[in-house]
Order: C-alpha cells, then sequence, then structure tokens
C-alpha cells in the first residue's frame, strides 16, 4: 500500500505534534505521511516543489496573510479535480464560510476542535 | 321815616345774616354727613326765619324783633363754636359778627339811652359802614379763599388721580415683567434640562462607543481562547491515548525501550504544551477583564510590543469573525529593546484597538476597488527614539483627504456610512494619549496610498 501524502496547512505550530501523535500508528504503520506548512504561501510553495505527490490538503481557514479559502481557490485553480482532496478545518462554522469553501471547491468541511475519529475515516475513504 | 327805614334795613340785615349762617350750617352738615336729622331740622329753621321775617314786614312795628334775631344769632354763634362739626362756618361768623355787634350796639343804645345813641348815631352809622365794608371784604375774601380751596382741592384729586393711574400702571408693569421673567426662568430650565439631556446622551455614547470596542474584542477573544482551549483538550485526549499504549506494552512480556521512552517523552512534551496553551487562555481572560472593568485604572509600565502584538491579532480575529472575506497581511516590527512605559493597559488598548481596526477598515475600503493584485497590508512598529517610545501603524489603504484630516480628531465626526461608526475612536485615542498620558499623536498620510499613525510615549523612569 501506497504512503499517503498529507499536507496540513495551520499557522499554530502545535498542530504538528498533535497530528504526529493522533497518528502516530498510521505513521509508524507506513500508511500516512504528513507535512506541515505553517502558511498559504508554504503549502504552494511545497506543492509545486513536489508535484503530483500530495493527495489530501487540510487547510485551516483563518490565517494571517492568505487565507485558507485563497489557497483553496488557488489549488482549485490549478487542480480542478482529486487529487488533491481538500478539506477545510476551521473553527468559524458558519455558513458563509461553509457555502464558500464548498463554492471553491472543497471536499469537505470540518470544524474545530477536529474530531479525529471522523477523519480517520475519511482518509480510509480516501484510501479506497 | 328814615328810623323806620334803617330799622327795617337792619331787620333784613339780621334776616339775610341769619337765613345765610343756617343755610351755611346746613350745606355744611349735608357735605359732611349726607341728609340727617340735622339737615332736615335745619331746614325747618331756615323756613322758619323766612316766616319770622314776613312776619316782621307786616308787622311794622315790632321793636322786640331784633332782639329775636340777636337771640337767634347767640344760638348759631354757640352752636357754630359749640360743635365741631360747624366749626368751617367760624369764618363766616367772623364776617358777619362786625355788623351785628354794632346794631346790636345801636339797638342797646337806642333801648337804654337814647341820647347817647342820638349823639354816637353818627359814629354808629359809620361804624355800621365800616363792618358792612368789612363784611363785604370777608366776604369776597372768603369767596375767593373757597374758590382756591375748591381749586386746590380739584387739583389734589386730579393728582390723586394721575397718582392711582401711575400706581396701576406700574402695577401693570410688574405684572409685565414678573410674567416675562417667569417666561425666560421657564425656557432658562428648559434649556438646562436640554443641555443636561445632551451631556447625558454624550456620556451614554461614550460608553457606547467603550461597550462596541469591548463587542468587537469578544469575537476576537472567542477565536483566541478557541485555539488553546482545543490544544489543551486534543493534548490531554492524545496523552490518554499514548497512556493506553504505554500501559499496554509495560505489559506485554518485553516492552521496548525505544518506544517507551518516546512515548514518555511525547508524554511530557504534551504536558508542557497542555500548561502553556493554559496560561495562553488564561492570558486572554484576563486582558479581557482588564479591559471591561472601569476607567479609572492606575498606570502600570508595560510592555508595549506584547501589547501591540496582542491588539493587532484580536483587532484581526474580530473583523474576521464579522467578515471571513477579509484578510491582510500582519507585519510587525517591534523593537525587542523597547523600554517599558507607565500606561494604563486597558486605555492602550483600546487606542491600539481603534488604531488597528482603522487600518484594516481602510484596507478594506481599498480592497473592494482596487483590484486582485492589491495586497492589503498593515503594520505595526515600535522603537525607542529621544528618550521616547514611538508606535507606528500604517496601512496601505486609501489614505486621508485633507478635509478629513482636520476634522477626524473631533468627536462624532466619521466617515463610516451611517450606523457603522461612533466617531468617537480617534477622540478618544487621542485624550488618552495627550490628556492621560502626556503623550503625542501624529498622522502621516498619503491619499490613495497609505496613512501612518504615529504614537508618542514617555518612558518609563
Amino acid at each position: 500500500m501506497e504512503k499517503m501524502q498529507v499536507l496540513v496547512v495551520d499557522d499554530e505550530e502545535d498542530v504538528r505534534p498533535l497530528f504526529e501523535q493522533r497518528f502516530r500508528r498510521e505513521i509508524r504503520a507506513g500508511e500516512l505521511q504528513f507535512t506541515f506548512a505553517l502558511s498559504g504561501e508554504e503549502a504552494l510553495d511545497y506543492l509545486h516543489q513536489h508535484p503530483q505527490e500530495v493527495v489530501l490538503i487540510l487547510s485551516d481557514i483563518n490565517m494571517p496573510g492568505m487565507s485558507g479559502l485563497e489557497l483553496l481557490r488557488r489549488i482549485r485553480q490549478e487542480y480542478a479535480s482529486v487529487p488533491p482532496a481538500i478539506m477545510m478545518i476551521t473553527a468559524y462554522s458558519d455558513e458563509e464560510n461553509y457555502q464558500q469553501a464548498m463554492q471553491y471547491g472543497a471536499n469537505d468541511f470540518l470544524t474545530k476542535p477536529v474530531d479525529f475519529g471522523y477523519l480517520k475515516q475519511k482518509l480510509k475513504e480516501i484510501r479506497v | 321815616m328814615s328810623a323806620i327805614l334803617f330799622e327795617l334795613t337792619m331787620s333784613v340785615g339780621l334776616f339775610l345774616i341769619s337765613l345765610f349762617l343756617v343755610l351755611r350750617l346746613r350745606k355744611i352738615q349735608l357735605t359732611l354727613h349726607g341728609p340727617s336729622k340735622w339737615t332736615q331740622s335745619l331746614s325747618w329753621v331756615s323756613y322758619a326765619v323766612i316766616g319770622l321775617m314776613l312776619v316782621e314786614l307786616l308787622v311794622e312795628q315790632g321793636r322786640a324783633i331784633p332782639w329775636l334775631w340777636y337771640g337767634f344769632l347767640l344760638l348759631l354763634l354757640g352752636l357754630v363754636y359749640g360743635r365741631q362739626e360747624f366749626a368751617p362756618a367760624r369764618p363766616a361768623i367772623w364776617a358777619v359778627l362786625p355788623l351785628v355787634l354794632v346794631s346790636l350796639l345801636g339797638d342797646f343804645l337806642a333801648l337804654l339811652q337814647p341820647d347817647l345813641y342820638v349823639a354816637w348815631k353818627m359814629n354808629l352809622e359809620m361804624a355800621q359802614g365800616f363792618a358792612v365794608v368789612w363784611l363785604i371784604g370777608m366776604a369776597v375774601l372768603l369767596n375767593r379763599q373757597h374758590k382756591a380751596l375748591e381749586k386746590e382741592r380739584v387739583a389734589r384729586r386730579q393728582e390723586e388721580e394721575q397718582q392711582r393711574a401711575l400706581t396701576q400702571r406700574k402695577a401693570e408693569l410688574e405684572e409685565e415683567v414678573a410674567e416675562r421673567t417667569r417666561q425666560l426662568t421657564r425656557q432658562k430650565e428648559e434649556l438646562q434640562q436640554a443641555l443636561a439631556e445632551l451631556k447625558a446622551t454624550q456620556t451614554q455614547l461614550v460608553q457606547l462607543e467603550k461597550l462596541a470596542s469591548l463587542g468587537e474584542l469578544t469575537a476576537g477573544i472567542a477565536h483566541e481562547i478557541q485555539n488553546p482551549l482545543n490544544f489543551v483538550n486534543n493534548f490531554s485526549e492524545v496523552s490518554g491515548e499514548l497512556l493506553v499504549e504505554l500501559q499496554e506494552e509495560m505489559q506485554n512480556g518485553q516492552p521496548l525501550p525505544v518506544l517507551v521512552s518516546d512515548l514518555l517523552t511525547d508524554l511530557a512534551q504534551n504536558l508542557q504544551k497542555i500548561q502553556q496553551h493554559g496560561r495562553r487562555a488564561d492570558g486572554i481572560v484576563k486582558n479581557m477583564l482588564q479591559h471591561s472593568r472601569s476607567n479609572a485604572g492606575e498606570k502600570q509600565p508595560t510592555d508595549l510590543n506584547a501589547l501591540a502584538d496582542e491588539y493587532l491579532h484580536l483587532a484581526y480575529h474580530g473583523l474576521r469573525a464579522r467578515d471571513n472575506s477579509f484578510n491582510s497581511t500582519l507585519t510587525t516590527h517591534l523593537d525587542p529593546s523597547l523600554p517599558k512605559v507607565a500606561v494604563i493597559p486597558q486605555d492602550l488598548g483600546r487606542v491600539l484597538l481603534n488604531l488597528f481596526n482603522n487600518a484594516f477598515y481602510a484596507t478594506r475600503e481599498k480592497q473592494k476597488t482596487a483590484g486582485p493584485d492589491f495586497r492589503p497590508e498593515v503594520k505595526v512598529s515600535t522603537c525607542h527614539k529621544n528618550g521616547m517610545v514611538e508606535v507606528r501603524v500604517r496601512d496601505n489603504g486609501n489614505g486621508i483627504p485633507q478635509p478629513v484630516r482636520e476634522k477626524m480628531f473631533q468627536p462624532f465626526y466619521t466617515t463610516k456610512p451611517a450606523g457603522q461608526g461612533t466617531g468617537l475612536g480617534l477622540s478618544l485615542t487621542y485624550d488618552i494619549i495627550t490628556k492621560g498620558h502626556s503623550g503625542e499623536v501624529e498622522v502621516d498620510t498619503r491619499e490613495g496610498e497609505y496613512a501612518e499613525f504615529l504614537v508618542r510615549l514617555p518612558v518609563y523612569e
């Protein structure tokens, strides 16, 4: 089974140890590999440097500089369809944010605090 | 014959005198008391007098009649001098008295000493003449006196009338003045009340502005707290999972030391992170409480860098919460060696919040019309210069036109559409910095390009 490359975009640094611990089994088993970007710009750079590698992008919406929705829009300009799948993770669960995300082509919309069980399920689905 | 004529003349004279006096007395009574029994009696007496005269004319030889007259006159004299009310008749008595006395004397002599009478007849007649002259003179004098009195009385009455009219007019005027004064007092009270209401309204508006800025903070704060809280929860949960794993590992026969060591390291780290994020949330709450507390704060030595950073993020997230299509680059150039300043933290926080909000608003407005290449940016920089701490807030929005520049620090002046701004932000900012903290506020701007607000504060010694 191929390693699934996941790019996580969030301006909070502690997201990294959290994901790495939450998915330690999967990481150890070689099922998942995570990369972390602290801004939309960083994420785009990584995508350009490693084309076709990333299968899933998990992005926060509220970030200084380029917002998650802006990032979503730009990625969808280049890759109109999956891969990569893009899921927005955000504290703001209002209808407007949701509509915009869907409009720009997000595959899912999760609210913080993240339900990691649900996320793991989703990852399994994508894998398949 | 002449004697009889003479005597007749005397009688007629006496009659006239008597009649005159009686009528005078009656008149006096009339003016003083109106019709009364006196006036009635005096009327009868006057008729009697006339009657007596007629009798004397018919009966020629009535030598006793003059004596009746004398007696009558004596009575009258007594009346006039006896009763105070007849006092006005006294001058009349004086007028007739010489004539009466002379004729009385003549009659006495004629009766008792006829020879003497004849001898003195010429003198008596002369005396009589004088008495008549005296009578006429007195009459004229009295008349004139009376006329003068009357005139005086009329004049006095007129004067009284005038006086009354004046007094009345004065009373009317005073009434008008009083009415006017009442009106003015009422107006004054109404104006005072309006002024008091305006002041109360102004206070309310200032309070609203403070509440509004607090409301803006709340959204930002909610977001700010959510993040650390999420980490606390997540790291707690995942630590639980790690512990389960550790327990499982310890329970199997041969626990891998590397794995155990890794798990323990992670657990230790997680606890640290939980503490960190917990404290972060705590700090935010404390700040929020400080901000909502009343204004009478004390100056405390404060790190402006930390304050600026915190409020920058609060402002940013607050605005994003309301308008999620809004974003902006936040750039900070904070001098790490910045000395502390003695400020009331919540006041300065309000100032910074106001400046940041204005900056974000400016970039937002420009973003609406500027096209996709426009990158909104708000820059905050701090430095230590000339004994003062300087904070600069710069935005690349549309800048501030000159007419707005002149008015923007005035209370209630705003360029935002109705209902969106109280117009008190910059006014409060200016007051807090210049009056509350002996600082300075400056503006540098170019229309269409940028606006930069500079706040200078004295260093805390």
